[in-house]
């Protein structure tokens, strides 16, 4: 948790109440309100395209979230949550489709199941810090990959498994209209959550483990509880996105889950700013943007030059590149994400045009 | 004050060593009720490894450590601090990234019934009924520090003496029932040290808090320690109330190291 100390003026708090809450003033607090709000109008102007696209971020910026709680607060790493977000994906698809459980009541409980085995494999997180812990969280991602292969009970193995659409009250919500508000229910409430446990006591005790885990042993913080415990929450947010995913594509299959998904998020969260909730957004719509944009100027490129096949393949390459080089100057120059740039544009703005 | 009370912390005969170093051997003392006991000695005395083996941080090779009349020698810190253990550190252990307020507020860790569940619920859970009733009292400890203007700053920010504040007010939210300082006025100016030495004075007789103090300003610990140990390589060469330990002619040869008339003038060894 990056905070600021710097507080608008004319902001007289008079009570512990007013000064806990989570916006630092009224006026940031309306305009999340308003976006929300403008949120709920999308869906009646934007394409299929456009929501797809919100969707995606929607579901991804769930998982990114938790990986946010594990490595940004709590100072852990996992290289294996694309396996998490996986596990909750299936999970949520076989309670629907073996016990006929509602799907909208089968996310959150695929988001307990992943819970669960986040917790069995942060086990290793009480011992191992680094890159030691780095590489057992990777050990986790392909145990997990393996499963999905061979698990055809749980997953339907190669042949992948259905996941049935969201039904509220024998309605079906199909296609990107509906599915976007209920991702954009699920986001706000995750977030929500998010936010109050990092700012109550055992976000704090995150926070801390990550700072100086020995005094905050000394104050009374059990170290493996909580790192095993960040694992757990952390999985829980990744259950949940994958849950959604699932339901979104209406079909899993274990392919989607690989290594490099993992590295994305971490490149999410990178971007957006470690320990940061709002980060965690900026750097999710980043990174799928991220894509779209250099897909979109390649094929404006194309337009203009005809079709060219050496410069068409180069084009390729420059895509996939643009993404490296994103996450590269990100680390060099904004080492504390976008969330950090908006903070610094906003107190400009604050100043102009008294910048001193 | 050094009546017959029961102790709060009684040290039995604790060895510890590394490899071949000895860096205690068969140390032991009670802390009473209400005391201000310091423990000094040259460099390397043992002093910091003793404060470790009181709080858990090292497990003594032999002997107990007693709190509250309990054993808790097999404990880990985490513990202890439930018990009614908090400390200071000589390098400066704050949360570098945390505001003042989120440092202190994770000392009362132990005195928060809320997890991450109830935690997320922050308004139907009763987390922020508990948040705001502590806030109150780590605000008693702000007032009491003078660290009011400081309290959004983050941490990591702050200039050295005004951390020092900080962890020792993060130490007092523990509530605990003794508390171990760890050099607390090292590397500060005249200043900061009378501002210090009147908060652990305060400590003690104000908040009712027994202390155990590591310090190097003999100027400081005789002047307000109501006893004083000393070490020397791992042992305990001396005990008792601060003038007997003064005149102590084995502390004043191992401790000071020069002269009988030197020792009375210079009080300073650093």
């Amino acid at each position: 948790m990056i905070s600021s100390s710097l507080i608008p003026c004319g902001q007289y708090k008079t009570s512990y109440g007013a000064d806990t809450t989570i916006f630092l003033t009224p006026a940031s607090r309306n305009w999340c309100v308003v976006g929300v709000a403008v949120a709920l109008m999308v869906p009646l102007v934007a394409s299929n395209y456009v929501l797809s696209i919100l969707i995606q971020i929607g579901y991804y910026g769930i998982a990114a979230l938790g990986l946010n709680i594990l490595v940004g607060s709590t100072g852990q790493i996992s290289l294996g949550h694309a396996a998490f977000f996986g596990f909750g994906a299936f999970a949520s698809a076989w309670l629907n489709n073996k016990f006929g459980i509602p799907v909208l009541l089968a996310i959150p409980l695929a988001g307990v199941m992943t819970t669960l085995l986040g917790l069995l494999f942060g086990i290793p997180a009480g011992r191992l810090k680094g890159l030691y812990l780095a590489i057992a969280t990777f050990a986790s991602q392909f145990i997990l990959e393996d499963f999905f292969s061979r698990a055809n009970w749980f997953t339907g193995g190669s042949s992948g498994a259905q996941a049935n659409p969201i039904n509220v009250l024998g309605y079906e919500i199909s296609g990107d209209r509906g599915f976007f508000y209920v991702v954009l229910f699920f986001l706000v409430i995750m977030y929500l959550l998010g936010t109050n446990l990092l700012r109550t006591r055992d976000g704090r005790a995150f926070v801390a483990v990550r700072d100086h885990y020995l005094s905050a042993e000394v104050m009374g913080i059990n170290l493996t509880k909580y790192r095993i415990l960040s694992f757990g929450i952390s999985s829980f947010y990744a259950g949940i996105g994958g849950a959604l995913y699932g339901h979104y594509l209406g079909y899993v299959s274990a392919e989607g889950f690989t290594i490099l998904l993992s590295i994305q998020f971490l490149g999410m969260i990178i971007i957006g700013g470690m320990g940061s909730v709002m980060g965690t957004l900026m750097g999710t719509a980043f990174m799928v943007l991220l894509p779209e944009a250099t897909e979109g100027t390649v094929s404006t490129i194309k337009h203009f030059t005809g079709d060219i096949p050496a410069l068409t393949s180069a084009l390729a390459y420059l895509k996939e590149a643009a993404i490296g080089l994103a996450i590269v100057l990100f680390l060099i120059f904004e080492p504390d994400g976008l969330v950090h740039r908006w903070r610094l544009i906003k107190s400009y703005w604050k100043l102009y045009p008294f910048s001193y | 004050m050094s009546e017959s009370v029961s102790p709060v912390l009684e040290v039995r005969d604790v060895s510890l060593g590394f490899g071949g170093v000895r860096a205690l051997t068969e140390v032991g003392f009670e802390v009473r009720t209400g005391e201000l006991f310091s423990i000094i000695g040259p460099n390397g005395a043992g002093k910091t490894s003793m404060l470790n083996c009181i709080s858990g941080r090292y497990r003594p090779n032999s002997g107990r450590v007693l709190l509250n009349g309990r054993d808790v020698t097999d404990l880990t810190p985490n513990v202890r601090a439930t018990l009614g253990l908090g400390r200071t550190f000589q390098n400066l252990a704050l949360f570098g990234h945390m505001t003042v307020l989120d440092n202190i507020m994770v000392g009362r860790h132990h005195l928060l019934g809320n997890n991450a569940l109830t935690g997320a619920l922050y308004w139907l859970s009763g987390a922020r009924k508990e948040e705001l009733a502590h806030r109150r009292k780590v605000e008693d400890i702000i007032d009491f520090l003078e660290i009011a203007h400081i309290r959004k700053a983050v941490a990591g920010t702050l200039p050295y003496g005004l951390r020092k504040r900080v962890e020792l007010a993060r130490a007092m939210a523990v509530e605990p029932s003794i508390i171990l300082l760890d050099e607390p006025m090292a590397g500060m100016n005249l200043e900061e040290k009378e501002d210090m030495a009147r908060y652990i004075v305060d400590l003690n007789e104000e908040w009712g808090m027994t202390v155990v103090m590591i310090e190097h300003d003999m100027g400081v610990v005789m002047d307000i320690s109501h006893r004083v140990m000393v070490l020397e390589f791992g042992r305990k060469i001396a005990e008792g109330l601060p003038d007997e330990v003064m005149a102590n002619e084995r502390v004043k040869v191992a401790y000071l190291g020069i002269d009988d008339d030197e020792a009375e003038n210079g009080e300073k060894v650093a």
